[in-house]
């Protein structure tokens, strides 16, 4: 783990303007412009952490073909997270720059999903991870290309091409494996069923988000849930697998809560920049 | 793994109006991923608008000990290359 930052005296008054109760939740934003670049940092976080992930698998996967086709994936989601992370730089217009929000900030400052900090796990658990996220990623751009904000509108227009395929590349897999073998056909179950528990919090939305949505800048993603399970329900119909039942959802990314996984996901992502401020390459 | 997935050959074409090219191969389950597999291996810095792969053991080759007569007499038939024309500077893939 990273150490902690030194706690700057803004820090301090924008943890006492904070209304709520939690300790470790963020500070209530409220500025319409901090909920922009609140907004730009959990689309950004998302794609970053993923792409971190599927990059552990250079040197590791079981072929070389597999290989290229999930460091392309995870390049294209570090792509958008530069974009994205770049754009929440600049609206907040504190001199940062998306690699000092992606590489200079700790573990609860991070705001992505649950899903996408999880372990690889297994080919075919890396699989179901990257079907729902990328099925929920795909729905989402699709939307965010109609945002009112057209930077926004112009980054998911260039990364909707990437994400959906990305999409018909991890369904097709969940068809394989799930309808393959039967040690595939067992491994394809349990990844779906590892992740089941963290997709309801694709779709939840807070205050924030909806504040943005309702002014036709942020999408409203509770609104994407029936076209997701729908997709869904019909590749794993054709992988002759049953969806996942599994009773609890687990949420609290948005906020901060985050796993264990995600601070040593982020011990060997921020390293080297830490290490060494000034190295470029 | 690799063992088990038949070997694909891989053909790309460049822009339009050129013809398909042989570029290398790659190990897929099935023809849907071996596209999916020669887009990841083989175009990744942009080096084609369209992809065929076809199964390597559906490719029928001459023999290398038929070389001789097959490409032999050719060999002497300069009359057969085109050369005696001027071609215009705007034609670029003869």
């Amino acid at each position: 783990m990273p150490s902690l930052p030194t706690i700057q005296p803004g820090d301090v008054a924008e943890a006492d303007r904070a209304s709520h109760a939690g300790a470790f939740d963020a500070p209530a934003v409220e500025a319409h412009r901090d909920a922009i670049v609140e907004y730009c940092i959990r689309l950004g976080d998302d794609s970053l952490i993923l792409g971190q992930r599927l990059c552990e698998w250079c040197g590791h996967a079981p072929v070389l073909e597999v290989e290229l086709s999930l460091a392309n994936l995870g390049l294209d989601l570090i792509g958008q997270a530069t974009f994205l992370l770049d754009l929440a730089g600049e609206l907040e217009g504190r001199g940062r720059d998306g690699d000092a929000i992606a590489f200079h900030r700790d573990v609860l400052a991070f705001r992505n999903c649950l899903m996408v900090e999880q372990p690889n796990g297994d080919f075919a658990q890396t699989i179901a991870r990257q079907f729902l996220f990328s099925t929920y990623q795909l729905a989402l751009f699709e939307a965010l290309t109609r945002s009112v904000e057209p930077r926004l509108a112009e980054i998911a227009a260039k990364a909707v091409k990437e994400v959906r395929y990305h999409a018909e590349l991890a369904a097709q897999w969940v068809v394989r494996l799930g309808d393959g073998t039967d040690e595939s056909r067992e491994r394809m179950i349990d990844g779906l069923d590892w992740f089941w528990r963290f997709v309801d919090e694709l779709f939840q939305m807070d205050p924030i988000e909806q504040a943005l949505a309702d002014r036709g800048i942020a999408v409203d993603k509770a609104a994407l849930r029936g076209g997701f399970d729908a997709t869904i329900a019909k590749v794993l119909d054709e992988a002759t697998i049953s969806l996942p039942v599994y009773p609890r959802a687990v949420v609290g990314g948005r906020k901060g809560h985050h796993s264990e996984h995600l601070g040593h996901l982020l011990a060997v992502m921020q390293y080297l920049p830490r290490t060494y401020p000034d190295a470029s390459w | 793994m690799s063992h088990d997935w038949p070997l694909w050959e891989v053909f790309i074409r460049a822009r339009g109006g050129l013809s398909h090219k042989h570029v290398g191969s790659v190990h897929a389950p099935d023809s849907d991923l071996a596209v999916r597999h020669a887009r990841d291996v083989y175009t990744r810095r942009m080096e084609g608008v369209s992809l065929w792969v076809v199964k390597s053991t559906d490719i029928s080759a001459s023999d290398p000990d038929d070389s001789g007569p097959l490409f032999a007499p050719a060999e002497d038939k300069v009359y057969r290359h085109p050369t005696f024309y001027d071609i215009p500077d705007v034609l670029k893939h003869i």
